[in-house]
């Protein structure tokens, strides 16, 4: 085994699972790095010990395959070197570098594959700073992870797939829904309709839970442009206002779930120098990869909803094929046959989940001319409290037309999520303020460490 | 093609002191002023170092620029109109052996003939005055005066007042020729686009050596990536910056806290730089010792989340002096880079001064220890 290549695997979610069994399967021993307490990533995040909910009540339609990962992994797990609770912070060539309870470690490789999931996507709005705020992720975590609502009476805000989901799983946990407010078109365009015929049952399935919350009672909304959530700074949220054709209304509230589908988390990939493609169809700057995965840079594949947003049964495809492209790329004995039988029909799978994510992008677009309008005052930077106002001071008095200009003039951008919450809407109103084309605002550029790193790490090793 | 654009000075280079340079030409001399820069103005080695302003630790010799370039910082808001977050809180040095803390206090005794007072403190002091550091610091010596601003702001700053009192600044044009005939010097931009003017200035950091060379004075120039990090925002507490003094690189560790809260990093070991590419990079194992440094010496920064790291391509002479002056083989033609990780502590004095040599032939200050010419024989 001494000379047997030496295989890292960043995420235990679809994608990381995945990826890891084709390993196992070809007789390897992958260190699967992972920051959760346990496997299953985000969309099949899997229940502390002693949880009551059932995965029935949990998953609902995607019950056997959350199942069947989690069964999967479990089989796999004395034949990785699984690692959770650990942190992928940072990458230089040839060398992944990770932090567990404290203790650092430096892992080389000959094949990494980072499966490493996304985030939300969000839009500011004029008040989304307030305590009570969350996103749609954080509203899902909260019922998958500690079975509790972020709220007592909640209205989700934001457009795409998600939206609706995560409103049908609160309502099924009992959960008081206030609305449901989608800025998507009140009908999706015929080259969105054709995409979404991509997964003809999966698009019946999200019209089946618009369905069943309209017969809860929930107010939806389409086509509404946000105004401003209410509050005060002592108890949080207390309505959403928004304008739609029926005027503008005011939702009353405690809570507020929000959320423009998924932001790939590329970091990994950019600080391992990885090329970046901008990506038309979301408006944003995505990993270059080939058809399986394999990034610019040899060695490193990228796979699952990092790379590419296509969901959870894309990912599980994406994860197999960059595993077996590796293992094909290390002349792994067998690999190349491997590859050769199995590629097809998961590059197949995925150029179906691609169009469908096309559909998706076009029938719930990522609201970008939001940007332009909102107020001075929004704050659009969290982390730091930047203003939209002082961002297009920076556009306009300092010529900050590139986003990492603006970050360095203003600090959007530069505080603990280093803009994964800000980066997209800031460039936007950069665009905007500035009359430039998006692509050409470009990217927040990744720093290490991946998420913030408390200074009591222990070395991985004396120095040299 | 249309013909080329003349002005008094050709500045080459946007970092800080290309764009302090221009400047003073425009704002003290009334001369015209064209500035190229390659890429953005003050993105490079002027935007992503530490933000140290200080004198203590500089020789005896360069002691006068460092006092002017002292007096400038303290005029930026003046001449410029905007806040660059200069504060002259102070530069502490520290140590942790009776060793380096006689070198210091000699360094003390023998500075102040050039000008710097320093206060020596011993470690009760430090306890009472700060009450940040561990028992294994013995000393320390304050330079009340000194203190730190923000280089992400400054360069830009400086050329768009620049450009405010006339001055032409052009950003993303790289410079593909430079040529002195009878006319003065001639360059030509990778786009075509000419300018012409009497005196020229090269002021392009790392990127330097390559036109020194092309007028027969090459620069024997390493590159290193300096190691800078940021933790998160901090309760503010207005101090000195602070530095770790040792023979060790490893132990050589410098921070400041900035208003916002955050305290800044920088110190250890540098890294190899990508010169084609101008990118720099933090070798990750550095971080990891700043940490176990800075938890020596500091123990509450056990506690503290580091948020970002960053870097930035600095060039480093054989002899820690910059190259500053006009050239010895090229008349009309001046020289400021090569500083060696501390030009933007004199950054804007530099600007100033380089000016008034252009526009008057002299400067006040005795520039020949940075003569170019002092590598004549080594190239």
């Amino acid at each position: 085994m001494s000379d047997a290549p030496r295989i890292v695997v960043v995420g235990a979610g679809p994608a990381g699972v995945r990826a890891s069994q084709a390993l196992v399967e070809a007789g390897l021993r992958p260190i699967v790095i992972d920051e959760g307490l346990r496997d299953g990533g985000q969309i099949y995040r899997r229940q502390p010990d002693g949880f009551g909910r059932g995965y029935a009540k949990l998953y609902g339609s995607e019950t056997a395959k959350a199942e069947a990962l989690h069964r999967d992994f479990d089989a796999l797990r004395a034949q990785v070197d699984y690692r959770p609770r650990t942190l992928a912070w940072n990458l230089s060539a040839g060398v992944l570098h990770v932090v567990q309870d404290g203790q650092a470690a430096n892992l080389p490789f000959d094949a990494l594959l980072v499966c490493s999931g996304a985030t939300d996507r969000l839009m500011p709005v004029p008040g989304w700073n307030r305590a009570g705020c969350y996103s749609l992720g954080a509203a899902q975590i909260a019922l998958k992870s500690q079975a509790c609502a972020i709220g007592a009476q909640v209205v989700f805000l934001g457009s795409g797939p998600l939206l609706y989901l995560v409103a049908s799983q609160y309502v099924a946990a009992g959960a008081k829904v206030a609305a449901v407010l989608d800025t998507a078109p009140e009908r999706p365009s015929l080259a969105a309709l054709s995409g979404l015929l991509a997964r003809p049952r999966l698009a019946l399935r999200g019209l089946g839970l618009i369905r069943g919350l309209r017969k809860a009672g929930v107010a939806l909304r389409k086509a509404v442009v946000p105004v401003r959530i209410d509050g005060t700074p002592e108890a949080g949220v207390d309505a959403v206002v928004v304008r739609s054709a029926a005027g503008e209304e005011r939702f009353a509230c405690d809570a507020v779930g929000m959320g423009w589908h998924l932001r790939s988390e590329a970091q990994l990939a950019d600080l391992g120098r990885c090329d970046f493609a901008f990506d038309a169809f979301s408006r944003q700057w995505l990993p270059a990869i080939d058809e399986d995965g394999r990034s610019s840079v040899p060695g490193i594949y990228l796979a699952g909803d990092g790379a590419r947003i296509l969901g959870a049964d894309g990912a599980e495809a994406a994860g197999r094929l960059a595993a077996l492209a590796a293992l094909a790329d290390l002349e792994h004995p067998g690999a190349r046959a491997r590859h050769a039988a199995e590629a097809p029909a998961l590059r197949r799978t995925l150029r179906t989940m691609a169009r469908f994510r096309e559909g998706l992008a076009q029938a719930f677009p990522w609201p970008h001319a939001h940007a332009a309008g909102l107020p001075d005052e929004t704050v659009v930077c969290r982390c730091e409290v930047i203003t939209a106002g002082e961002l297009r001071e920076c556009v306009r008095g300092k010529d900050a037309h590139e986003v990492n200009r603006a970050k360095a003039f203003s600090r959007v951008g530069m505080g603990r999520c280093q803009g994964r919450y800000c980066g997209h809407a800031a460039a936007e109103i950069i665009a905007a303020a500035g009359d430039t084309p998006i692509e050409a605002v470009g990217r927040i550029r990744t720093q290490a460490p991946v998420k913030p790193l408390q200074m009591d790490v222990l070395q991985a090793e004396p120095d040299a | 093609m249309s013909a080329p654009a003349r002005s008094d000075v050709l500045v080459l280079g946007g970092g800080l002191i290309g764009a302090a340079t221009a400047f003073f030409l425009r704002h003290a001399h009334g001369l015209s002023v064209t500035l190229l820069e390659r890429e953005l103005v003050g993105r490079q080695a002027s935007g992503t170092n530490f933000g140290g302003v200080r004198r203590q630790g500089r020789t005896p010799q360069q002691m006068p620029i460092a006092h002017r370039a002292l007096r400038t910082w303290s005029r930026v808001r003046e001449l410029l109109g905007e806040d660059l977050e200069f504060r002259p809180y102070g530069h502490l040095r520290i140590c942790h052996s009776q060793e380096r803390a006689d070198m210091m206090a000699e360094y003390a005794r023998d500075i102040r003939q050039a000008g710097l007072e320093l206060q020596l403190l011993t470690r009760e002091q430090l306890r009472s005055r700060l009450g940040i550091f561990s028992d294994e610091i013995v000393m320390g010596s304050l330079s009340p005066q000194d203190g730190h601003a923000n280089p992400r702001i400054a360069g830009p700053a400086f050329a768009r007042a620049a450009r405010r009192l006339g001055a032409a600044v052009h950003e993303h044009t790289e410079v593909a020729h430079v040529e002195r005939d009878g006319d003065g010097f001639r360059v030509e931009s990778t786009d075509g686009r000419q300018w012409r003017a009497e005196q020229l200035m090269v002021c392009c950091g790392a990127w330097s050596g390559r036109l020194s060379a092309q007028f027969g004075e090459p620069a024997p120039l390493e590159f290193r990536a300096p190691s800078m990090a940021v933790t998160e925002p901090l309760p503010y507490r207005a101090g000195p910056f602070i530095a770790m003094n040792s023979g060790l690189i490893d132990e050589v560790m410098y921070f400041r806290q900035i208003e916002r809260g955050n305290i800044v990093i920088g110190g250890g070991r540098r890294a190899e730089v990508d010169l084609d590419k101008a990118r720099a990079y933090v070798h990750p194992d550095n971080i990891l010792r700043q940490f176990r440094e800075l938890r020596r010496f500091v123990p509450a920064f056990a506690r503290v989340q580091l948020i970002r790291v960053w870097s930035g391509v600095e060039s480093y002479t054989p002899d820690s002096r910059p190259i500053m002056g006009p050239s010895a083989k090229v008349e009309g033609l001046h020289y400021a880079f090569g500083f060696c990780g501390e030009g933007f502590a004199i950054g804007p004095g530099v600007g100033e001064v380089m000016a008034e040599a252009i526009a008057t032939g002299r400067c006040g200050l005795d520039l020949s220890p940075y003569a170019i010419e002092r590598f004549a024989e080594a190239g």
